[in-house]
């Protein structure tokens, strides 16, 4: 109950600052409430199921992509095409976790990002399609959806906290959730959960495919509201940015993708007006936080205040 | 027979661990399994839970031939196994790894019901709420027990449960293991020869291996065969 609170408490905030935000920082968080679902997508996997995958922007690119190419090419609109973004990603997540979950440890981590390689390399080889590095601009026919023009900064805004409290609150449901209970249970014991008798391939294979589709309608998302697509986004900073994220707001927590997001994203965008060498304040600052709180913020919340958070 | 073992083998490289077993434990029975160390008996349990792998031969379980099952699905079928090196969840409350356990074949209000009255039976009802690995070693092995008790199966496989327990709790245990008795099969590895002979209804005995000899306690006893290989060594009691 108190869990639950919290989290509508921080959908209502985000909604009140709609209203309040001055322009620049109202279309920041926008930005950041999408790529705080890739995160939360990502934490499905990373921190409840404890598998670490460097190819999850093979998922954001698979939405992305889904998305992008019917508006460019079959001339959808929003709505259908991030529909069809959505579910291109439950496809590659789901044909990439058959294959990668037979391997484990390090070996999933180094399948995962050969396979997120190779969907970047796929992307540039079907150049004519894709435009390759350049990438191409949203026409702006795909970003209307029902009638709303997503190009719109108010609309954009109120569609990215939308996606952001859709992924927020099924989070929060699914690991609390008895299925959610079991990928917790294998992150810390898989053995001992398989002599459980429960089929831990299936629960892998499950939370795999959750975590990517989730990683796909951020995707999806991202190209209609910002009206880009580009390989850009499938280049591996992409699977690198969700786990530092995650890592940095705190593992295995709900609210921790989004809290790592907006921390990261303001420590770049706070540091870069100071100086150009802008990556060495962000890097200092991800030092000094890895000593003090290798738990991430959130993680570090739950082990100093409040045990049962979720 | 509940359980039906037929010419059972396993070989890892270069070792011959378990030589062709035949095991037969009927219904209702508690069934001790002992041997030196290195006999095979914790391999021989993990090839009927299907931990590992078997060589040759089969497992056949309440009637149906399980040998090709993999392990959830055996377990699926009433057998649960507790594992000789604590194997709790250490960073999960007490209730939350019984409840895991509960909850593949029960849910909600009905899960939490079991794991409590689970947690009562080894007298752990009152850590409910305690992180795992916080217990002392011998609550932890309770805590295992509880685990597998709350499954209901109809084989419980205990690997050396007393192992690392104090007198007192080992007597605990014994009445816990006689009361359960009533309603499951238990096929129980047990280095402690006290309690194998307060327990058991009949003993298999495992040496290199293959099936030295099985009979009720007092044959096993009485056996020169087995004492020989086994009880005659000064470390019968301590494994």
């Amino acid at each position: 109950m108190k869990a639950l609170v919290l989290h509508l408490g921080l959908l209502a905030v985000l909604l009140a600052l709609h209203f309040v935000l001055p322009a620049y920082h109202h279309g920041n968080l926008a930005r950041i409430m999408v790529l705080a679902s890739f995160a939360m997508g990502y934490n499905i996997l990373f921190g409840y199921t404890g598998l670490l995958s460097l190819g999850h922007a093979l998922f954001f690119a698979a939405g992305m992509y889904g998305m992008g190419l019917s508006v460019q090419h079959l001339g959808l609109s929003a709505g259908p095409a991030l529909l069809l973004g959505v579910l291109s990603g439950a496809v590659v997540s789901g044909a990439l976790a058959l294959l990668a979950l037979r391997t484990s440890g390090v070996a999933f981590m180094i399948v995962t990002l050969m396979f997120a390689q190779a969907g970047y390399l796929t992307i540039l080889h079907f150049s004519e399609w894709t435009r390759g590095d350049e990438g191409f601009v949203l026409a702006l026919a795909g970003r209307m959806a029902w009638g709303v023009d997503l190009s719109d900064p108010n609309a954009r805004y109120i569609a990215a906290l939308m996606l952001f409290g859709i992924c927020l609150m099924l989070s929060l449901w699914l690991v609390r959730a008895p299925f959610g209970r079991v990928l917790v249970a294998i992150r810390e014991n898989e053995e001992r959960v398989r002599m459980l008798g429960y089929d831990t391939f299936a629960h892998k294979l499950a939370a795999l495919t959750i975590s990517g589709t989730m990683a796909a309608a951020a995707g999806a998302a991202y190209g209609i509201l910002f009206g880009y697509v580009g390989a850009s986004f499938a280049a591996v900073q992409y699977s690198i940015l969700p786990l530092l994220y995650v890592l940095l707001g705190g593992a295995g927590t709900v609210l921790g993708p989004f809290i790592g997001t907006l921390f990261m994203f303001y420590l770049i965008d706070l540091s870069s007006g100071i100086t150009t060498a802008y990556m060495l304040i962000a890097g200092i600052a991800l030092v000094l936080l890895t000593l003090f709180a290798p738990q991430g913020i959130m993680g570090e919340l739950r082990r100093r205040l409040w045990k049962g958070l979720p | 027979m509940l359980l039906s073992v037929k010419g059972l083998s396993k070989r890892f490289d270069g070792l011959h661990a378990v030589k062709s077993v035949d095991l037969d434990l009927p219904e209702g029975e508690i069934r001790a399994l002992i041997g030196p160390n290195g006999a095979g008996k914790t391999t021989l349990v993990g090839m009927i839970s299907g931990r590992i792998t078997a060589s040759a031969g089969s497992v056949i379980f309440d009637g149906e031939d399980i040998t090709r099952l993999p392990a959830h699905r055996r377990i699926a079928r009433g057998m649960a196994y507790t594992f000789q090196i604590t194997s709790v969840f250490a960073r999960l409350s007490v209730a939350e790894n019984v409840g895991l356990a509960a909850r593949r074949h029960l849910h909600g209000a009905k899960a939490r019901k079991a794991v409590a009255e689970a947690l009562d039976r080894v007298g752990l009802g009152a850590r409910a709420e305690q992180e795992a690995g916080d217990l002392a070693y011998g609550h932890q092995r309770l805590l295992e027990l509880a685990m597998g008790i709350v499954q209901h199966p109809r084989l419980l496989i205990l690997d050396e449960p007393t192992q690392g327990l104090s007198e007192g709790e080992i007597e605990a245990f014994q009445s816990l293991i006689r009361n359960l008795a009533q309603e499951t099969t238990i096929l129980l590895i047990e280095h402690n020869m006290r309690v194998v002979m307060a327990l058991a209804d009949r003993i298999t005995v495992l040496d290199a291996g293959r099936v030295l000899a099985e009979g009720t306690p007092e044959e096993i006893h009485a056996n020169a065969a087995v004492q020989a290989a086994y009880l005659g060594g000064g470390d019968a009691q301590t494994g």
